[in-house]
């Protein structure tokens, strides 16, 4: 029972001092990572953990956990595979890529392999549309992956390898990840320098760059106030 | 690839993307030597009225979709009414196509900070969230670890840089919703709740997050601001256009041959900033486009010289939106584009309004239909007669926004329609496709 360990129950109440005194309901979403954290899905006991900590009734919690993609409601595996297939990606290749990682770990959506290791989803568009086409792995990314390399990456995890993203911090298990959807901060300080930018996000600025172009600025007097008549 | 012509390249006006160059600036000791918290020390100078008055002067608009007046919702906080006020940043960035959010508070994540500890001053707010989609652990790990730096400096917490003024922000991760990004949606969503639309009025300038008078910002209108502040706003005006003022971040995507962000002034065209992206990739002819993400009514080769700006947009029939520009060729086919975002938002319906909950799942099985060579001609205007029935009867834009390429698409591209229902065209969809689709 989670409600037996005592060191989740401190945490939840670090979660809930985070809002306004009254407001702990807000903590309801960061609280369910967190219980995600320890069963790597929202699990009976973790909907049970989190209606008792905020004084909510389970069809409470529950109503909202299953609102929200993000929540799973099996057990997933270690690492959760995720590929883009909206629009954007699809027409570049993501929905191939989809389907040859698909047929290759015999899984379907929202499935998790046999040996528990990975899960597999299509994403709806990760805001990297200029990457296209991305994959993620516990939500770090993998951008204009080809079959190939989506296949390469999935193969290096069942070797129990961590293949580094191409944007977002060296990987970690998706259980380790959920405690900083839950609000913790990256505790392996030398990850957050970790990722890459991206060619692509850097794309105008080397253009600038290359031909020596900025935006103009303006003179302002740093020192003085700001002051607008009044109309 | 040729190189963009010098008077195109002088277009390029780096503001908000300046500092994504330096490999560091996400530490707040770089971000100090980049000008960071400079304009926070004027600001705080400066009488909290007077600095909404001259946000209202500089033009500045909302860069979450709609193009709302910063300065203007900012007036709109009742103030010395006894409440708390709080000032919530929209990071919930899921339009498909839009991209220009997250690489902000990934490289630049200081910006949006400063941005955030004037905006709460100006509106006299000393709490704030920042409400990033969940998958966006790359840039909320960032932008956490900018929260602590600034702390320790003394930027956040209590009486900031001896001002007087305290503020507490709190990073907020989601949890995969797109409905989310809607900004009453995100109000439940913070407190608790389901994420869905709340009925307008009350807005949330008085009754927002907690029932407290509320500013609920796109990431880039906020981290514009220090901008703003420290060059002025005749400066910001001058780097746009008419009602458009200041520059924005393009992100282009697609069949172009360097895709990814171009940050110009507002009034740019597609004929340029796809010659500042090196071109059309070869053997690809632009075909449509949408300028501001899939909720934008998509255009055509015909729109190339539009001035990219909200009078400019509007007026050729579509909406600016994100500036997000997904680009397709004649090798794309508009109405799989079309079905494909349409699944997108059968999915990310709320389900509280029957004509977005209904009107999604149905168009969605007759664009099926269609895609798979069974399709009639009656189809189509049931699209159309569907469209009718959300756009406008939908509780919030969610709905409306399902409707723009499916509208755009049949008025731009009804032949491709028709190529399907004809038979002049193979079928694009089998049963197998179907498999794995939600
Ligand atoms: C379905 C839907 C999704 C939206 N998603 C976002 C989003 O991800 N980010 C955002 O800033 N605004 C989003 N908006 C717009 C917000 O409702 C709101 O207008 C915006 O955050 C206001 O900020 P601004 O005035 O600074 O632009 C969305 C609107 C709708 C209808
Ligand atoms: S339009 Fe769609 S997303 Fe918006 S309230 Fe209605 S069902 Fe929900
Ligand atoms: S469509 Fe895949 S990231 Fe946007």
């Amino acid at each position: 029972m989670l409600l037996d360990n005592e060191e989740l129950k401190a945490q939840a109440r670090e979660i809930i001092a985070r809002y306004p005194q009254g407001k702990s309901r807000s903590a309801l979403l960061p609280m369910l990572h967190l219980v995600q954290a320890e069963d790597g899905y929202v699990s009976g006991d973790g909907i049970g953990f989190c209606a008792e900590m905020l004084g909510l009734t389970k069809a409470e919690v529950a109503a909202v956990s299953t609102f929200y993609t993000m929540y799973k409601r099996k057990p997933t595996g270690d690492f959760l595979v995720s590929v883009c297939t909206n629009t954007m990606c699809d027409v570049m290749g993501g929905q191939t890529v989809y389907n040859v990682l698909s047929e290759y770990l015999e899984v379907g959506h929202d499935e998790t392999t046999a040996d528990g290791k990975i899960t597999l989803e299509h994403a709806e568009c990760l805001a990297a549309c200029d990457f296209a086409p991305v994959m993620t792995v516990n939500y770090e990314f993998y951008d204009k992956v080809d079959p190939e390399q989506a296949l390469a990456t999935v193969r290096e995890l069942q070797d129990g390898k961590l293949p580094q993203p191409s944007r977002g911090a060296r990987l970690c298990t998706l259980k380790q990840l959920s405690r900083q959807l839950a609000g913790w901060s990256e505790d392996r300080k030398d990850a957050l320098a970790d990722t890459g930018i991206g060619e692509a996000t850097l794309a105008g600025l080397r253009l600038a760059e290359k031909h020596g172009v900025a935006a103009p600025v303006g003179d302002v007097e740093l020192n003085t106030p700001i002051r607008v008549e009044k109309k | 690839m040729t190189s963009p012509r010098p008077e195109l390249l002088a277009k390029l006006t780096p503001v908000l993307t300046k500092r994504w160059l330096s490999p560091d600036a996400w530490r707040i000791d770089t971000y100090e030597q980049l000008d960071g918290y400079q304009a926070l020390r004027k600001a705080l100078k400066s009488d909290p009225d007077d600095l909404i008055a001259f946000m209202k002067d500089s033009g500045h608009r909302g860069r979450g979709g709609a193009g709302f007046p910063v300065g203007m919702k900012w007036a709109f906080i009742p103030q010395n009414d006894g409440k708390p006020h709080y000032l919530v940043v929209n990071a919930d960035e899921g339009e498909p196509g839009t991209c220009k959010d997250l690489p902000l508070m990934m490289n630049d994540p200081h910006a949006l900070i400063e941005g955030m500890i004037i905006a709460t001053w100006a509106i006299r707010s000393n709490k704030a969230f920042v409400y990033i989609r969940g998958e966006a652990i790359h840039a909320a790990r960032r932008l956490r670890n900018a929260v602590e730096e600034a702390y320790a400096k003394g930027y956040l917490g209590k009486n900031i840089l001896g001002s007087g003024h305290d503020l507490d922000i709190v990073i907020h991760s989601g949890a995969g919703a797109y409905i989310c990004g809607e900004e009453t949606a995100l109000l439940d969503s913070l407190e608790g709740y389901r994420g869905q639309p709340r009925l307008r009025p009350p807005f949330p300038a008085t009754h927002g997050v907690y029932g407290c008078p509320t500013v609920i910002n796109n990431v880039g209108s906020i981290a514009s601001v220090p901008h703003i502040v420290l060059n002025g706003g005749a400066w910001w005006k001058s780097l746009g256009s008419e009602n458009s003022a200041g520059t924005m971040i393009y992100s282009l995507s697609g069949r172009v041959q360097n895709p990814g962000q171009y940050e110009c002034g507002m009034g740019i065209t597609l004929r340029e900033l796809i010659e500042l992206a090196g071109g059309m990739l070869p053997g690809h002819n632009l075909k449509f486009w949408t300028p501001g993400g899939s909720s934008t009514p998509m255009l055509t080769a015909d729109h190339l010289d539009v001035p990219l700006d909200f009078d400019g947009v509007a007026k050729a029939g579509s909406i600016l939106g994100t500036t997000a520009t997904m680009i397709f060729s004649d090798r794309d086919c508009p109405v799989y584009a079309t079905y494909r975002w349409l699944m997108f938002y059968t999915h990310e319906s709320c389900g509280k309004c029957t004509p977005c909950r209904e009107g999604n799942y149905w168009m969605t099985r007759t664009y099926r239909r269609i895609l798979s060579g069974k399709g009639t001609h009656a189809d189509l205007d049931t699209l159309l007669d569907t469209c009718d029935n959300l756009l406008g009867r939908s509780f919030c834009g969610l709905g409306d926004g399902a409707t723009s390429s499916v509208t755009s698409s049949l008025q731009y591209f009804k032949q491709d329609y028709l190529d399907y229902i004809e038979g002049h065209r193979r079928p694009l969809l089998n049963e197998a496709d179907l498999v794995g689709a939600h």
